[in-house]
This record gives structure tokens, C-alpha cells and sequence, in this order.
């Protein structure tokens, strides 16, 4: 069966607690949440920290939160209780639908929205275990030297596959963080790096504290996610998209797709294309077409790459085809 | 075969609880996995990392030396082959020279606990001489070299079949219609919820025991005694009850043979259990299969001639690899007639793991082919596929082309309730652009004729004992995988001895214990074990009612067994509790016991080849799928399927419902997305050997099923009754391509029917997806087999005469 | 080790380091009614129950459920007598080889106490964790609604009046 190395296992009861513990057990020390994404990594092996600091027990992480008319959501939080939650779900339908189409209803009572945000990046030649990468002479995001999903490429093309990651994007949120250093705040769309190595810009000894919605004012947004089975499946594409209406009138938008690099990746040119339009056919063709012209997935995931580009196009229309039948003055 | 069926059945036929039922929903069943025994040592196997190398060097010493570890051992400590079938004896238990697939295991270690035997794995150095890789069947078929294995029939081909029943060519001058189509059926593998594992105990005195979780623990009880050089009557194997297996639990594995060696080195109990990735590297499961089928047929679609040519990716070793070849051409021709018919079929060997018999073993494969190409014929000549199928079934009692007896056939029931069922008449063709409908049917055997390595035994044997307190014990070699296969020998035991299910004991699977059953496969279970079970619960209420009937004052032919008492038929008043009458009988005889046994009868075919596809009776399946095709993704859901299954007598019809409905959800998986892929330019890696991306239906893609069990009782049968484990799978996959095609008028000639094809289908010209050609393959002679209606009399014509014909 | 509470009973158990909850049951405990598919979260075989909720304990630590209240399989029946689930189970065949079984009596003892009369697309999705692969789901399905009819209250047919006559 599949065990896991063995680590030291910390359980601080505060932040302030936390963050000592990091600094003493310096860079092999790793935080976890829920640990669904951690410990199969770490079985794995492709994950290998010596001392793993848990932050269940911290209080000042949990909850559901109002402030200044923002909602504040605890990095604790589990998927379960995010796509529950009444105000989530009246005013931040998209974080709702985001967090319960993550995997199954199981995973969802133990993963975490910390740890859905900061999910390490994925690819089938990565995602293997210690035996299986050995037959491929490992890859350069562990232990090798070359990527294999393309071979003269410097850099590491794995795949951000978070649900939430896109909608944290695309409707402006921000994430706090603290370390030693102190508290500093991330809008979501700097928080991601386009890498597959280096996939946050948040430094590894830092805590995401919460996740800070921007107050529901104006905008509608809406997620739809791709993937083969209904359940367990990680998206191998997902659209969030984002509009701030005036009237009948698009005055904002951002589109922004998951799964398909390294990071959420916006596509301004197709925001560009439905601002000041009423979401008219056409309009929406030329987004999509503007979304489906960047959208580069590789071949490190489930289903076809050029199937996964075309299936941009189709996915970005209907999901402002259902922001546009939201919107009563149209 | 069956029992009298004069008095009216009190069990079979009706739902049950399984005997089994109140362990397994309590969590107290035991898996292999679940055992643990005093001082037990955790194995571990370590596997090749290259698909196909030479060893030059291994060494183990280091492992040796690490904390924990008792024993370490490679491919020199076990040099004897093994394999399931006696023409392909091709696996070591660890390979002693070369590898032939990543995954391939090369040492074993046994330690004191998991984490210690993983971490000496890591400490072995082993240094491979890098071979050229065979990925694929072109491949195999283009290079002799590297041999993988000696044996073959020509290079890399291993087997290669060519076997014609009467003149094809003159069936195809004869017809009205003549189509030819190439199909794929990419690979799959059973995916069982529990991992293979195994324990091995040895004693000093020289007693091994092995536990594992096996569909087959006679034939692993033959591999170990011949691997291990110990006498056979030193070994017990016991197979656990199997979390699943559908076929990939049927081989005898290294894990089994390695745990025992290690516990002959160590004088302690050693388990190994394998991990999810590690089953996927056991495979045996579907072969991909690369066909070519050309079909004449005159203006009704009657079959006058096809020809059929198939090619199987075996993967690395043998396993029943010869059989499953055999299997794509075997029941081609036992739904519909088929007046001549030409099959040619060729398995090569790749650097892959082995494929063996998944759920309706080398059978689903050229179903598929042969229902979508009628489906393509019927529409060539403008008739419903409906009634090309139903006006051309093959008729009862009769003997197909290629030699096979058929026995009850309700197929054409099965089509009726379909049809009816579906609405079919007001759907096909009809439904809106992106919805439609597809029927196909199928068949499949309960039972080979023939035993795996050749012997003039019973397939299957049970002794019955009876106790003084009215308790009925049953010892069988048969294992239950989750089918039901030990609750079926309680029921037909109570059923002939008038007592309850309850009172029946079943013991089985135990080498030591149980008279041999060959196994869980081929649906051979039911039928085999349920005549075996039935003749000997006869023989023991011949004993009892002999001895009854004294007491009871009348004669034993009038004595009625029910209500768990032994009664005088004509005056039911006279009676006596069961217990009793069995201490009558013992007082009278001694300990009240009997044995039973089953051995098919000989089919009529006599040509080399014949012995794959006879079997006691055959089973029938019809089905319709709805399905509803995006045509913006090309993304298939199938809300339901409407089946119909030929089972001639249910014994729990509760139970036959759940194998029929679980063989559809495994044939939907099939249809649309499991698939076993490898990375042909990475080292021929398994590109995602996980359950995450290995994709198995989840409840949201499972669709709603209407069933219809249907059929006579068969002659052959327990009770009349059929299989129904493997059968039901077959026609879904069709079925799902047949709908597709009314839905969006694309042909996905290829299973899987992925969402990708499909999009690419609706875009393309000819709205077809899947391979464009077969490959030359060196066919040997033909074996020439004149067909019943030409008078042959079973066997080939001697190569001479044939060619002079 | 943790002290916690085991189906009911208050436990303390030794084992060293970090281990899954899941080695901790089967090795440590005993208690093999919990099942390994995968170990990684891909599967649902392994699921139980921690403070009500249905987890995967693959993936929870041991230590990790200190001062919490575990339940497995092997607590469901209250004694001898099965629980009605388990019971419907049973009789619909809906274990066949058994071994996803734990895995959704655990899912579905939650979903029946949260909805006594749940749908099927409600079962449908709150069963979507576990994969079986003999049953095609359909026959637990079935099972489930007929526990919550028999909890509350209402008759069910009895079983041997469910397909007579086939
Ligand atoms: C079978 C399976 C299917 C899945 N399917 C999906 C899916 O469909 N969509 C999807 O989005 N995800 C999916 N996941 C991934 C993952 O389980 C979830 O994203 C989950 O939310 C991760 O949360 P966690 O708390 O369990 O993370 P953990 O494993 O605890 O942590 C994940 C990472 O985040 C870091 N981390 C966690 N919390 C913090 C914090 N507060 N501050 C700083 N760092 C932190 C950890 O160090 C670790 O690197 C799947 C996982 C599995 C096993
Ligand atoms: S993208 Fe390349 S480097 Fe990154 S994980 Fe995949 S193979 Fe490795
Ligand atoms: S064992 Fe598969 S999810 Fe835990
Ligand atoms: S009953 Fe076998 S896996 Fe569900």
C-alpha cells in the first residue's frame, strides 16, 4: 500500500505559534490544512518536506467573516461549508459553485480554501509516484532536469488546476497573509506566478490568513468547469468571468481561465471585446474567440490539448450567455 | 441437468438475501488485505523501470543490510516459468534476465514493517542494459527484433490464427450486399476496488499456506507447486473473498509466489499487498484489438459469408492471451446465422503489461464490430436494425458454423422486450438532431467447454455433508468475487432439501478443504457448481428419503423435502423435522454425505482450435441506449439503457438484476472513457496508473437501466438457469456507438467514444472517427472446416486435400 | 497518540509518528472494516466518519483527530440488530462484493440524517465520493430509499414479493 515518509508533525494553536515553528524548522517545513493535497504528494514523494506544521487548530483561520461589507473567508474554511454558506451563495454564487464542484463531497469536508488556493500545480508527469517518475528519469519540477511536456522549454508548464483560483481572479479578490514580517494583502490576480515551479508569489514561510470578496456591488459572475466525470475530477478547463453591468451595458469585464497554465490565466482582449455591448451574439462570439486564441493547454492533463483549446471557445460563451440571461434589463 | 422441477420452488427464483450479505454490510468480511498474522513480514516487490532491458547487474546488499529487512531475493532464487495457460509458460516471479514492461518485477523484500520494505526497495541498484522497446502493434508487426519471447509464432507475433468455415468468397459473389470495416477497441482493465494481496505462512514441518485474493486458487495452487518444486499436497491455498475482480484476479501472480518464497527463507508469515499502481502494472485486462470485418448479406441482411480479422496488443506475456485471440473470432456467429465464415486472428506481443480476460474475455472487442457493422449494413439496404437482427437469429438447437451447439436461444425475446420497453419504434430516427437510439445484442457462454490445461476431470466437484442438528454443510472449490457464487450453492442445496439457505454452511475456495472448482471465470460458476450442488443435494435426499420413508410409512419416491421437514407426499400430515430424518439415515448408514461433480459435454468441433467457444449453453442480451450528444463539445451522457437478458431461470433474480446492471456500468465505462494509455515516446510508461485518471463512471455518469430477464429454462443449466455476470456487458458499447450515430450521424468506430472524437466526427467530412486500415499480417495456411450444412463432420480437411478443393 | 473516541468508546492509541488515520484503524486497531482503494484520495473505500462527517481517512492523520469522535463500520449496527441501511442493503444485493460497502453506509447514514426523504439526484450527488465497481450504483440507490422509508416508519414490500414471479 501507499504510506507516507515520515515528517514531524507540529500542531500550533496560534499564528504567532506557527510562524515560529516555521522559522525553527526552516525549509523543510511545510504548513497543511486539510492535507489533500499534501499528503498524497508527500506519498508520492513528490512532495518531501521533513516537518509538516498543521494549521487545523487555528482558530483566527476559521469563519466566515463581514467586513466593511467585504466577506472575509477564514483560509480554514472547508470547501463543504464555502458552497454552503448562505451569503457565499446569495452573493458570490461563482465562489459557491467554484467550491462545490471541487472532487467529491468527501474531499470537500477535509479541503480547505487555503489549500484549495494554494494547491500545488499539477501534471501527469509530476503527479506519479516515487517508482513511476524514475522510469521517465524524473522532470524538472522534481528531481530532473528536463520537462518532458516540452522538452526544449526552461521552464515547468504543470498546471494550476484550483477551481477557486479563476473566480478569486476574475471578481477582484485579495488575499491576506502574514508572516514574521508581518500582514501584507495580495490582490488574487498578483498572487499566482506563471510557472509551474514557482506557481505563487507568496513566499513559502507565509500563512494565507483569508480570502477578502470584494463587496457585491454592481457585478455578476459565474464559473463553469470541464472535466470528464461529475465528480473526483480536477478541471481540465474552467471559466470564470466577471462583468460589472451599467443598466443593460457591460462597463467591465474579465475573463479569466483555470487549468490551462500555470496560473489563472486572464484574457483581457476578451473582456475588451464585450465592454460596452449588451452581451449580443456576436459579441460573445468575438470573446470567445479572443479567450480561445490564447488558451494553450498542454499535454499534461486529462482529454485532447486541441480539444481542450476548442472547448475555450464554447465554454466562454456560455458562460456569459449566462451572465447575459442573469441580467433582467436584457 | 437440473432437479425435477415437479414441485413448485420455494427459493429459486425468488430474492434472497446473500448469504453473505449481513458480513459484508457489517464490515466483517475478511479480504486478503485484512489478515494479519502473529510475526508477520511485509513484502514488497520492486519493478522495472524500463520497458524492456537487460539486467546487467542487481544488487541487493545494501537492502540486505537495512534495519528491518529479513530477506531479500531476485529472479536467480526463482528460476522456474510459470503462466496460466501450458502453451505459454513465459513469467518469472522476478525477471531473471530481461524486462519486458515498466513494472515488471525484478526483487522482492520481505521486512518488519511496509515502511522498512519500501525503503530497502529504493536501496537496490539495478543497472539495465536498455533494449528497444515494442510499443505498439505496428511495431510488432514490423520487427522481428528484439524478440520478446522465443516461442512466438513468427517474431513478435505470438499466436497466429486462420481458420475458414466453408468458401467466404463464394458467400460474397453470392450476396446482395457486401461492406468491409475496420474497428478499434482501445484497451481497459478491470479497475477491482481491492488491490491484489496476498499472505504466505510456512511451517517447519514443510506446510505452506497461502491466502490471497484470487479468482483462480486451483491454478495458483499448480503455478506455486510448480515454481516453488514443493509437492502439491504441502500447499493450501485459500482465496479470500475478492473485492471485485471481473477477471484481473484470474492469473497467478508474482506477488502470490513471492510472499511464499519468502516465507519459506523467513519461517514467518509474509503479506504482500500491492498498491493501485502496482494492479495496474497485473493488468490482464481487455485487449486493444485492431479489426477488420467484411459482412455479405442478401436483401433481408441475412448473413451469407464474413470474414473476420483481428489483432490483439497482448502486451508483454502470454497470460490467456491464446484463448482471448480465439475469443474475438469464437462467438461471432451464435446470435445470427452466419452461413460461412473466415476467421483470422493474430495477438503480438509489447513491451506493455500482459492483457488477459476481463469481463466477457476477448468477446466485446468483435461484438462491437459486428453489431455497428450490421447497424451500417441495415441502413446500406434500407432496413430497421431491429429486424435485420430479429429475422435472422440463429435457431435453437442448433449447431453455427464454426461447430458451436446452441442450445435455448431467447434472443429474439430479449429484442422484443427491448423494443417495446424503449419505445423503439417512435424514437429511432425520429428524435430531435443531438438525441437518438441504438440497439445491439449479444451473447456469451456459461462455461468453457473446455478445462485450461487438459485433463479428463470434472470442471467442478462439492461434497455435501449433513449434520445430526439439520445443518447442511457444502465444500467447493468455487470463490465468490462479489457474483454471488457461494449463496447460489446454499440456495439450490436448500431448495432440493426443502430446509432454509440459512442452515446451508458453504465452505469454499480452500484447496485443502474443498473438492476442486477451476475458478471464477467464463461464467462458468453457476452453471458448473449449481450442477455439481444440484446432483449431490439430490443423492443426499435419495439417502434421507430412503430411510424417512420407513418412519414415514410410505415409499422413498413419495417422500416431499420442504418447510425444513421431510413429509409423506400424499399425507403431508406425516411428517418429520429435517434433523431427524438425517439421524435416521445415520443411524441407519453412517454420516450422511454425498459429492457432486460437472464436467461439460463434448462439443462437436474437432479441428485444432475448437476447444475455445463451446460451453454447456449460451446466454443472450439485447440492449438500447439512449443517448443525448452536445454537439458544441461532442460531450456524450446516456440517461438510460433498456436491457434484456436471456437467463433461461434466475435463481435469485435480485442478484441476476445487480450482475446485470453491474455489467452495464462497467460496458457504459467502457463506452466512454476507460481507456489503458501509454506514453509510446516516454519510455512506455502507463500514462496515468491511478483511479483519479483512470476513469471509472462516478454516480453522476451512471445512466438509469430498465431490465428484462427473459428466456426458458435451459436443459443444460441448474434449475434452467444461465449466466449472467459477463454477458449483459457486451452490448453497450455498440449499443452507445449505434446511438451516437442516430443522434449526430457520426461513426465512432473505436471505443472509447470520447468526447474528442466525436467533436472531431461532426467536423469532419465523412463523419467518421477511427482507423483507416488493417496491417498485412503473415497469415499461415488456412485450416479449412467445411461447415454443418456443407456435411463436414466437425474437422478440417487435411491441408492437401483443402488445397486440392 | 490521541485519545479519541472510537464508535462510541473512549480510546487511546499508540502509534508513532504521523500515520493516516486509515493504518491506524486497520493496523494499530483491528478494525479492517475500513478499506484501502488507493490512499490517496481518488476512491472514497476509506471513508468514516470524524465528528459526524463523512472523510476519507486516507488522508486525515491519526493524531490529527485527537479529542474527536470517529465512527466506522464496525460501530453502525446497535449490537446485533443491523442498522436499517445495512438491513436494506442486504436485501437488495446492494453489496455485492462488499467492499465499497462501508463506504456508503458511512455516506448515507450522514445523508439520511441531514434529509429523511432525500431524492435521487440528492442521493446521486451525495454518494459521488465513493466508486463502486460491481454494483453500478443503482441497487444502493435503491437501498437508501428504502432505509428511509423504513426509518420513517412507512412499510416497505417485503423482499420476497420484490421480482416474484420472474
Ligand atoms: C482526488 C482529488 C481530486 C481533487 N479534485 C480537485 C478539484 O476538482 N478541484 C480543485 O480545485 N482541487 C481538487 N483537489 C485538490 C485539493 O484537494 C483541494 O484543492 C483542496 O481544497 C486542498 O485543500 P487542503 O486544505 O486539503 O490542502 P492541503 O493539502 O492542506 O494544502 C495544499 C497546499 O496549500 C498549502 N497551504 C494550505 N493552507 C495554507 C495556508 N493557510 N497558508 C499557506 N499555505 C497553505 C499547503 O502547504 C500545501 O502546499 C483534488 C484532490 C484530490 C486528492
Ligand atoms: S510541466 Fe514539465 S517540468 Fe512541469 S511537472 Fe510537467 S513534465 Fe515536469
Ligand atoms: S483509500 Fe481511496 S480515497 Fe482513501
Ligand atoms: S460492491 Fe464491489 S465495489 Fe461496490
Amino acid at each position: 500500500m501507499l504510506r507516507l515518509p515520515r515528517f514531524d508533525y507540529l500542531e500550533p494553536k496560534s499564528l504567532k505559534q506557527a510562524l515560529k515553528m516555521r522559522e525553527a524548522s526552516g525549509d523543510n517545513a511545510m504548513y497543511v490544512a486539510g492535507g489533500t493535497d499534501l499528503y498524497p504528494n508527500m506519498k508520492r514523494r513528490h512532495q518531501d518536506p521533513t516537518t509538516v506544521i498543521s494549521l487545523a487548530n487555528i482558530r483566527a483561520l476559521t469563519g466566515v467573516r463581514n467586513r466593511d461589507g467585504h466577506t472575509c473567508i477564514g483560509a480554514n474554511t472547508t470547501l463543504t461549508q464555502v458552497a454552503k454558506h448562505r451569503r457565499i451563495k446569495r452573493h458570490y454564487p461563482a465562489i459557491a459553485t467554484a467550491a462545490g464542484s471541487i472532487s467529491t463531497p468527501l474531499l470537500r469536508n477535509m479541503g480547505t480554501l487555503g489549500g484549495n488556493l494554494c494547491l500545488d500545480t499539477r501534471c501527469n508527469y509530476y503527479n506519479q509516484t516515487l517508482e513511476w517518475r524514475k522510469s521517465i528519469d524524473y522532470c524538472m519540477k522534481k528531481d530532473g532536469a528536463i520537462c518532458w511536456v516540452a522538452p526544449s522549454s526552461p521552464r515547468c508548464w504543470a498546471v494550476n488546476s484550483s477551481d477557486l483560483a479563476p473566480v478569486t481572479v476574475a471578481i477582484g479578490a485579495e488575499m491576506a497573509l502574514v508572516s514574521a514580517d508581518g500582514e501584507r494583502v495580495v490582490p488574487a490576480g498578483k498572487f499566482y506566478n506563471d510557472d509551474g515551479i514557482e506557481y505563487l508569489t507568496k513566499r513559502p514561510d507565509e500563512i494565507l490568513t483569508e480570502l477578502r470578496l470584494p463587496q457585491p456591488n454592481g457585478w455578476d459572475a459565474t464559473y463553469l468547469k470541464l472535466a470528464r466525470r461529475g465528480s473526483f475530477d480536477f478541471p481540465v478547463l474552467g471559466v470564470a468571468a466577471w462583468i460589472r453591468w451599467d443598466g443593460d451595458t457591460v462597463a467591465d469585464a474579465r475573463i479569466v481561465l483555470g487549468a490551462v497554465a500555470s496560473y489563472p490565466m486572464p484574457v483581457p482582449e476578451a473582456g475588451a471585446a464585450i465592454i460596452g455591448t449588451s452581451l449580443g451574439d456576436d459579441a460573445i462570439e468575438t470573446a470567445a474567440t479572443a479567450a480561445f486564441k490564447p488558451s494553450k493547454p498542454m499535454d499534461n492533463t486529462d482529454h485532447g490539448l486541441s480539444w481542450r483549446k476548442q472547448m475555450t471557445r464554447v465554454y466562454v460563451a456560455r458562460a456569459l450567455k449566462e451572465l447575459r440571461a442573469n441580467n433582467k434589463l436584457i | 441437468m437440473g432437479s425435477d422441477r415437479a414441485h413448485d420452488l420455494r427459493i429459486v427464483g425468488t430474492s434472497q438475501v446473500m448469504v453473505d450479505a449481513v458480513s459484508k454490510v457489517t464490515g466483517k468480511t475478511v479480504f486478503a488485505d485484512d489478515l494479519q498474522l502473529p510475526q508477520m513480514l511485509y513484502g514488497k516487490l520492486l519493478r522495472s523501470t524500463e520497458p524492456h532491458a537487460r539486467i546487467r547487474k542487481l544488487n541487493v546488499s545494501k537492502a540486505v543490510a537495512a534495519p528491518g529487512v529479513k530477506a531479500v531475493i531476485t529472479g536467480a532464487d526463482l528460476p522456474i516459468p510459470f503462466g496460466i495457460l501450458p502453451v505459454s509458460q513465459d513469467e518469472h516471479v522476478l525477471c531473471p534476465e530481461v524486462v519486458r514492461f515498466v513494472g515488471d518485477p525484478v526483487a522482492a523484500v520481505a521486512a518488519t514493517s511496509e515502511d522498512a520494505a519500501f525503503e530497502a526497495l529504493n536501496l537496490i541498484a539495478v543497472d539495465y542494459e536498455p533494449l528497444e522497446p515494442i510499443p505498439s502493434i505496428d511495431t510488432a508487426l514490423e520487427s522481428d527484433k528484439p524478440q520478446l519471447h522465443d516461442y512466438a509464432d513468427d517474431g513478435n507475433i505470438h499466436k497466429l490464427i486462420n481458420l475458414e468455415f466453408g468458401d467466404v468468397e463464394e458467400g460474397f459473389a453470392d450476396a446482395h450486399h457486401v461492406r468491409e470495416d475496420v474497428f478499434f477497441f482501445q484497451g481497459n482493465t478491470h479497475l477491482a476496488m481491492e488491490q491484489h494481496s496476498a499472505t504466505a505462512d510456512w511451517s517447519a514441518d514443510g506446510r505452506l499456506t497461502l491466502w490471497s485474493a484470487t479468482q483462480t486458487p486451483h491454478y495458483v495452487h499448480r503455478a506455486v507447486a510448480k515454481v516453488l518444486e514443493l509437492e502439491p499436497s504441502r500447499i493450501r491455498v485459500i482465496a479470500c473473498h475478492n473485492g471485485g475482480a471481473f477477471g484481473g484476479k484470474s492469473d497467478p501472480f508474482s506477488h502470490e509466489i513471492a510472499a511464499a518464497k519468502l516465507a519459506m527463507l523467513t519461517g514467518r508469515p509474509v503479506k504482500i499487498t500491492l498498491t493501485r499502481e502496482e494492479v495496474f502494472y497485473c493488468h490482464r485486462g481487455r485487449h486493444p484489438v485492431l479489426m477488420w470485418a467484411k459482412t455479405g448479406v442478401d436483401e433481408s441482411g441475412k448473413i451469407l459469408a464474413m470474414h473476420f480479422k483481428t489483432c490483439l496488443d497482448g502486451g508483454a506475456y502470454g497470460s490467456y492471451g491464446v484463448a482471448s485471440t480465439y475469443y474475438t473470432g469464437a462467438l461471432q456467429t451464435v446470435t445470427y446465422e452466419v452461413e460461412r465464415y473466415k476467421f483470422q486472428g493474430a495477438r503480438v506481443f509489447t513491451n506493455k503489461p500482459p492483457c488477459g480476460p476481463k469481463r466477457g474475455h476477448g468477446t466485446p472487442q468483435p461484438r462491437f464490430a459486428l453489431e455497428v457493422q450490421l447497424d451500417k449494413i441495415a441502413e446500406d439496404i434500407g432496413v430497421d436494425p431491429v429486424d435485420l437482427r430479429r429475422n435472422h437469429l440463429q435457431p435453437p438447437n442448433s449447431v453455427t458454423a464454426n461447430w458451436l451447439k446452441i442450445g435455448t436461444i431467447g434472443l429474439g425475446e430479449c429484442i422484443d422486450a427491448v423494443v417495446e420497453g424503449a419505445g423503439w419504434k417512435e424514437k429511432f430516427k425520429k428524435l430531435p438532431f443531438g438525441k437518438g437510439v441504438g440497439i445491439a445484442c449479444s451473447s456469451y457462454i456459461c462455461g468453457a467447454g473446455l478445462p485450461i490445461y487438459w485433463n479428463d476431470m470434472p470442471q467442478s466437484g462439492v461434497q455435501l455433508k449433513c449434520d445430526r442438528g439439520g445443518g447442511v454443510t457444502i465444500f467447493c472449490g468455487s470463490i465468490d468475487i462479489g457474483q454471488g457464487s457461494d449463496s447460489i450453492l446454499a440456495y439450490i442445496t436448500a431448495e432440493i432439501l426443502g430446509i432454509d439457505p440459512i442452515d446451508v454452511r458453504v465452505v469454499t475456495a480452500d484447496t485443502d478443504l474443498t473438492p476442486v472448482d477451476l475458478g471464477s471465470y467464463s461464467s462458468r460458476v453457476t452453471l458448473m457448481t449449481g450442477n455439481a450442488a444440484v446432483q449431490a443435494a439430490e443423492k443426499v435426499r435419495d439417502i434421507i428419503a430412503f430411510h424417512a420413508a420407513k418412519k414415514l410409512e410410505t415409499e422413498p419416491d413419495k417422500v416431499r423435502f420442504a418447510d425444513r421437514s421431510v413429509l409423506a407426499a400424499d399425507d403431508p400430515d406425516q411428517r418429520i423435522a429435517f434433523a431427524e430424518a438425517v439421524q435416521l439415515a445415520e443411524a441407519a448408514q453412517g454420516t450422511v454425505g454425498s459429492i457432486g461433480w460437472y464436467k461439460p459435454e463434448k462439443s462437436p468441433g474437432r479441428y485444432r482450435g475448437a476447444g475455445v467457444g463451446p460451453s454447456p449453453a449460451y446466454s443472450y442480451s439485447a440492449a438500447i441506449a439512449a443517448v443525448d450528444v452536445d454537439p458544441e463539445t461532442g460531450i456524450v451522457t446516456v440517461p438510460k439503457i433498456w436491457i434484456a437478458h436471456d437467463i433461461g431461470q434466475s435463481i435469485n433474480p435480485m442478484t441476476v438484476i445487480g450482475q446485470v446492471e453491474g455489467s452495464v456500468y462497467m460496458g457504459l465505462g467502457e463506452a466512454l472513457m476507460e481507456e489503458m494509455v501509454y506514453r509510446s515516446n516516454r519510455n512506455v510508461v502507463h500514462k496515468f496508473p491511478s483511479m483519479l485518471e483512470y476513469k471509472s463512471p462516478t454516480t453522476h455518469e451512471m445512466c438509469e437501466i430498465e431490465t428484462f430477464l427473459v428466456g426458458d429454462p435451459d436443459p443444460n443449466g441448474p434449475f434452467g438457469a444461465k449466466e449472467a455476470g459477463q454477458g449483459p456487458l457486451l452490448p453497450v458499447m455498440p449499443a452507445v456507438a449505434n446511438a451516437v450515430y442516430d443522434a449526430v450521424g457520426v461513426r465512432v468506430d473505436e471505443v472509447p467514444i470520447t468526447p474528442e472524437k466525436v467533436f472531431k466526427g461532426l467536423r469532419s467530412k465523412d463523419h467518421r472517427v477511427g482507423p483507416k486500415s488493417f496491417p498485412d499480417i503473415p497469415w499461415p495456411e488456412p485450416l479449412c472446416i467445411p461447415t454443418p450444412a456443407e456435411g463436414g463432420d466437425g474437422k478440417a480437411l487435411r491441408v492437401e486435400t483443402a488445397a486440392k478443393a | 497518540m490521541p485519545k479519541f473516541t472510537l464508535n462510541g468508546e473512549a480510546r487511546e492509541v499508540n502509534v508513532p509518528g504521523a500515520n493516516p488515520l486509515l493504518w491506524v484503524l486497520r493496523e494499530s486497531l483491528g478494525l479492517t472494516g475500513t478499506k484501502f482503494g488507493c490512499g490517496i484520495g481518488q476512491c472514497g473505500a476509506c471513508t468514516v466518519l470524524v465528528d459526524g462527517d463523512p472523510v476519507l481517512s486516507c488522508l486525515v492523520l491519526g493524531r490529527a483527530c485527537a479529542g474527536k469522535r470517529v465512527d466506522t463500520i464496525e460501530g453502525m449496527a446497535d449490537g446485533n440488530g443491523l442498522h436499517p441501511l445495512q438491513q436494506a442493503f442486504a436485501d437488495l444485493s446492494a453489496a455485492q462484493c462488499g467492499y465499497c460497502t462501508p463506504a456508503f453506509l458511512l455516506t448515507a447514514v450522514v445523508l439520511l440524517k441531514e434529509n429523511d426523504r432525500p431524492s435521487r439526484p440528492e442521493i446521486v450527488a451525495a454518494l459521488s465520493g465513493v466508486l463502486c465497481r460491481c454494483t453500478g450504483y443503482l441497487k444502493i440507490y435503491e437501498a437508501v430509499e428504502r432505509a428511509a422509508a423504513v426509518m420513517r416508519g412507512e412499510k416497505v414490500t417485503p423482499l420476497e414479493e420484490i421480482l416474484d414471479g420472474i
